[in-house]
C-alpha cells in the first residue's frame, strides 16, 4: 500500500508554514484562498460524477459501501466525542 | 473542446445552490443533487463521461490549489487550534484512525471488494483531500467522492441527535466529534 501524502495536501503544510514562519504575509494570499475555498464544492461535481462509471459495482456492494459508512460515521462520532471529553474540553 | 461539460456542471450547480440557500435541509445538499442530475443529462444526451470530462475536468484541476488554500483558514483559526491543541490533537488521532479502520474492516466484514475497501478508506476527510487520498492509494476517486458527501449529509442529517443520545454536551468534544466523523459539510454542533 502506497501511503505518500498527495502534493496538495504538502502545498498546504508549505503554505501554512509561510504564513506562521512570517515569509509569506495574509493580505498576499487571503482574497485568493478564500476564492478558493468558498468555491470548493463545485470542484466535487466532475469526479462525483465518474460514479455513472461504477454503478454496476454499486449495485452489487450496496451493502458493505452502507453498512461501512454507517457504521463508521457513529462508531468515530462516538469515539472522538468520549476522547475530547476524558482529554478536558472546554473547561 | 466544446465548453458543455463545464456549463452544464455550473448551471446545474448554480440552480441547486439557490434551491439549498432557501431550504437549507440535509437533503437539498446541492453537490449530491448535482452529480445525480448531471448524470442523468449525459445519460439522456448520450454524452460519454470521458468528453463530458474534456471540458469539466478543469474543475477537478482546481482541486489541488483549492487544497492549498485551507492553510488560511487553519492560520486563521491558529488561536483556537492553539488554545485547545491537546484536544484536537487527541481527538483527531483516535477518531481518525478509528473512521478509516472501522470503514475498511466494516466494509471488509460484509464482502467489500479491495477497490471498495481502499475508496471507502478516507471518507471521513475533506472531499478535495480524500480525493487525492484514494488515487495515491489506488482506489477509485469517483467513488471516494460520493462516500464523503454521503458521509457528510448523514452527519447533517442525526449528527447532532446522536450527539444527544450518546450524553456529550461539551461545545469542544461537540464540534471535533462532527468535524472528525463527517468533515465540513456540518453546522456548528
Amino acid at each position: 500500500m502506497n501511503l505518500s501524502i498527495p502534493g496538495s495536501v504538502i502545498g498546504m503544510l508549505y503554505l501554512l508554514a509561510a504564513l506562521l514562519g512570517g515569509a509569506v504575509k495574509l493580505e498576499w494570499v487571503e482574497n485568493e484562498a478564500e476564492l478558493f475555498v468558498r468555491n470548493m464544492s463545485v470542484m466535487f461535481i466532475p469526479p462525483g460524477v465518474g460514479i455513472v462509471t461504477y454503478l454496476g459495482l454499486l449495485r452489487v456492494q450496496a451493502v458493505p459501501v452502507f453498512g461501512a459508512l454507517v457504521l463508521s460515521f457513529i462508531a468515530t462520532l462516538f469515539v472522538t466525542a468520549k476522547t475530547v471529553e476524558l482529554t478536558g474540553g472546554s473547561e | 473542446m466544446s465548453p458543455f461539460g463545464i456549463t452544464l456542471t455550473l448551471v446545474v450547480f448554480y440552480v441547486f445552490s439557490e434551491i439549498h440557500a432557501r431550504r437549507r435541509t440535509f437533503y437539498t445538499n446541492p453537490v449530491l443533487l448535482s452529480i445525480i442530475t448531471v448524470a442523468f443529462i449525459l445519460r439522456w444526451l448520450d454524452v460519454p463521461y470521458g468528453s463530458y470530462m474534456s471540458s469539466a475536468g478543469i474543475l477537478k484541476f482546481l482541486l489541488g490549489p483549492a487544497v492549498v488554500s485551507l492553510a488560511v483558514p487553519v492560520y486563521k483559526g491558529r488561536g483556537t487550534i492553539k488554545a485547545y491543541a491537546r484536544e484536537i490533537t487527541l481527538g483527531t488521532t483516535v477518531g481518525g484512525t478509528v473512521a478509516i479502520l472501522s470503514a475498511f474492516y466494516t466494509a471488509k466484514y460484509l464482502g467489500g471488494s479491495e477497490d471498495v475497501l481502499l475508496s471507502i478508506a478516507p471518507k471521513s476527510v475533506t472531499t478535495a483531500i480524500a480525493i487525492g487520498i484514494s488515487e495515491k492509494l489506488g482506489g477509485i476517486p469517483s467513488l471516494t467522492a460520493v462516500f464523503v458527501i454521503l458521509t457528510g449529509i448523514l452527519g447533517n442529517a442525526i449528527g447532532v441527535e446522536l450527539l444527544g443520545v450518546f450524553r456529550v454536551k461539551d461545545r469542544i468534544a461537540r464540534g471535533l466529534a462532527m468535524g472528525v466523523s463527517s468533515h465540513g459539510l456540518v453546522p456548528q454542533g
